[in-house]
């Protein structure tokens, strides 16, 4: 049987990776795909606490899916940026982009 | 039948009137044919006066809706008076720079007026997930709109990170949010303050683990060292007027929601939290100002200072007083007025292709356009908070309010960091004064939106400064009820 | 004091161990025996046609954004529909707000020309 523990340490797994995929990740789709991950973590702990604290209100669920439509919204817009880079100067490393330095 | 949960149309006029204007916008740029720039700010003209004037019909009126998600108190419609002004300034500001840069496409009125509706969500958010809606709401457009000159690579760029940065940060905050909803319960700001009664920080993990990950996820935002790294870049790439907007605006929005959540929601926690925000606005201040002195470009210093600005306000939050709200509205009523009016002033000196951008370009500008250097000099004292001017009224009542707290030696440190922004604040008005004129081509057009925006600026900034009684009664009715 | 940190110790010793065991025994094992059709990708059966890692063309980026965005729409939709009977004509308003919304951006998209193939 699975506990709040489990699902709470399933989303923690999931953040860790995300945040690591995050900050250690070359390619730009990678990067979104990580923040993708973080978001959806956010969602395990949404709805698991919804089940286990209080069953009978569906809050907890209910912000789940604004938060998953939040998401495509994010990952909409920064594909989109994505694209337009390697469109217009053919990069999706973003090590290369660091044109401005202080 | 279900029960339909309470709504209260009247809490979100505001936000309506703009998203009315941001579609139709939209609509018009689409199929209307030839020169439409002018009809297109007239409607976003409109949008924000219509905003503006319902806010400020409901002053006073303490409305509540969508089962107390949304609230309009006056403390938000101030904010809401503030996301208006700085909208309908930023676009007297584009108009000649969108011409000069020859970027000018009907998306750019959309993606302000979008990003606004987002600020006000996020003013009156009486609720972490409506916070977090407005948040991204106010988020999503700005990311493009540093974007907006798509054929630059600078821009571009600057698109990347903010992107990146903002969307690391809303992880982090949802996933804070999570567990405060896991450990309450609730979302909603009274029932968190309620659910908070006998509870201390330490003693619950999650709610510590909840709470700091949201702190976190806003000091991005806000732009709080050490969470600043993101913001030279992206105010550097980012088309001039649109940065103006996001050193403005988003970082308004981001206080007023973080006044309301540690003032109301968390306000039993306050005393733990306030040593965090201690050091958090002490590093954010000498962060700001003293790798602000290093700079050349006249944007990349403006960012730095704009976390510097952000460390003054943080002051105010840390004291957890109603003085200190108060001084924080101030303050960010004054930045306004100046932090516009200094970028109106670098639009109208640099020249296509965002170029004339360094501090040591402006030499001698005195002699030749004298208008222009008196109006920065004007802007530069505000920032560096000499009086009579807008930024000195601000900072007063900052350190005033810090020191009534008991916060003396956080104040003390304020102003050391005034003294050092001096330092690169003067810096440029001694080299438009006192320096030999620069070998130019410079041709200055004085275009007629930019001077009606400089203009304006320069009115706020002297009026707040030599008459700052009516704006103190202001800022005192915006935080009535609130405490 | 030093014993505390025993299991660690043992801990190291088979994460050491593991992943070489594991990496050893298909060596030793298993037969090799590479033929080219062995070796090729699977694709349904059929003979495998050119590389996997092509390159798309960008088109398909867009179109999937463009999917994305409306297809999560649906989201909100269920719920409504679920009980929509029960919310009567205040449902069928907020929902009607809400696809108008949604077709002023779908506007949007069939101007800009996003769907033009070509």
């Amino acid at each position: 049987m699975a506990t709040l523990e489990h699902y709470l340490i399933l989303s923690a797994i999931l953040f860790c990776i995300g945040v690591f995929g995050l900050l250690s990740r070359r390619n730009a789709v990678g990067i979104l795909m990580s923040i993708e991950l973080m978001f959806n973590s956010a969602n395990i702990n949404f709805v698991a606490f919804s089940k286990f604290i209080n069953p009978d209100i569906l809050t907890g669920q209910i912000f789940s899916v604004f938060v998953i439509a939040i998401a495509a919204a994010e990952a909409a817009v920064g594909l989109a940026i994505v694209v337009l880079l390697y469109r217009n100067f053919d990069i999706v490393n973003i090590d290369k982009i660091n044109f401005m330095k202080w | 039948m279900i029960e339909i949960p309470f709504i209260n149309l009247a809490v979100i006029y505001p936000e309506i009137a703009i998203f009315t204007a941001s579609v139709i916008v939209l609509l018009v740029d689409l199929f209307m044919k030839g020169e439409k720039q002018g009809t297109l700010s007239t409607i976003t003209m409109l949008g924000f006066a219509a905003a503006a004037i319902i806010a400020s019909r409901q002053w006073f009126h303490f409305e509540t809706g969508f089962s107390d998600a949304l609230i309009a108190d006056n403390f938000a419609l101030v904010f809401k008076l503030l996301f208006c002004a700085a909208g309908v300034l930023t676009l007297f500001l584009s108009v000649h720079y969108l011409n000069r840069e020859k970027i000018f496409r009907g998306e750019y009125f959309f993606l302000i007026l979008s990003s606004t509706v987002g600020m006000m969500i996020l003013a009156s958010a009486n609720e972490l997930i409506t916070a977090f809606l407005g948040l991204e709401v106010m988020s999503v457009p700005l990311y493009l709109l540093a974007g907006y000159d798509k054929k630059k690579l600078l821009s571009n760029e600057a698109a990347l990170k903010y992107f990146l940065m903002g969307a690391f940060a809303s992880g982090i905050l949802i996933y804070g949010i999570a567990f405060v909803y896991g450990n309450l319960g609730t979302t909603n700001f009274d029932e968190i303050y309620r659910a908070l009664q006998g509870k201390t920080l330490y003693g619950e993990p999650l709610l510590l683990l909840g709470l700091g990950l949201i702190l976190i996820g806003f000091s991005f935002k806000t732009a709080f060292v050490p969470f600043h790294s993101w913001v030279p870049d992206v105010y550097v790439g980012t088309p001039t007027p649109a940065t103006a907007f996001f050193s403005i605006a988003p970082k308004a929005a981001g206080f007023a929601i973080l006044f309301r959540l540690l003032f109301k929601a968390f306000a039993p926690m306050m005393p733990d939290i306030t040593g965090i925000l201690w050091v958090l606005a002490v590093l954010t201040m000498f962060a700001g100002n003293l790798i602000a002195i290093a700079q050349r470009n006249i944007k990349r210093m403006l960012a730095y200072s704009s976390i510097a600005h952000a460390g003054y306000i943080l002051i105010a939050l840390t004291t957890g007083t109603a003085d200190g709200a108060k001084a924080a509205i101030l303050y960010l009523l004054a930045y306004t007025a100046m932090n516009v009016g200094a970028f109106g002033i670098v639009i109208l000196l640099g020249r296509e292709g965002e170029k004339d951008l360094s501090i040591a370009g402006y030499s001698g500008l005195s002699r030749r356009h004298p208008i222009a250097a008196a109006a920065m000099a004007l802007f530069m004292f505000s920032l560096a908070g000499i009086p009579p001017t807008a930024g000195f009224i601000g900072k007063f009542y900052i350190f005033r309010g810090a020191v009534s707290a008991g916060f003396i030696w956080l104040a003390i440190l304020g102003v050391v960091n005034s003294l050092i922004s001096v330092y690169y604040y003067l810096r440029v008005i001694v080299i438009m004064y006192m320096k030999p004129e620069a070998e130019s081509d410079r041709v200055i057009t004085y275009p007629l939106s930019l001077m009606v925006a400089i203009i304006l600026a320069a009115w706020g900034t002297v009026q707040i400064g030599i008459f700052p009684n009516s704006w103190l009664n202001l800022v005192r009715d915006s935080v009535s009820g609130f405490f | 004091m030093i014993e505390a940190y025993f299991p660690i110790f043992v801990l190291f010793i088979f994460a050491l161990i593991t992943p070489v065991v594991m990496l050893l025994i298909p060596k030793i094992v298993a037969k090799r025996e590479p033929t080219p059709i062995k070796d090729a990708a699977y694709e349904c059966g059929i003979p495998a046609e050119g590389d996997a890692r092509e390159r798309f063309p960008i088109k398909f980026y867009l179109i999937a954004i463009l999917f994305l965005l409306f297809d999560l729409e649906a989201v909100f939709l269920y719920p409504w529909a679920y009980i929509y009977k029960k919310l009567g004509l205040f449902g069928l308003i907020e929902m009607g707000v809400f696809i108008t919304i949604l077709l002023v951006g779908y506007i949007y998209v069939i101007k800009k020309g996003a769907l033009k193939w070509q």
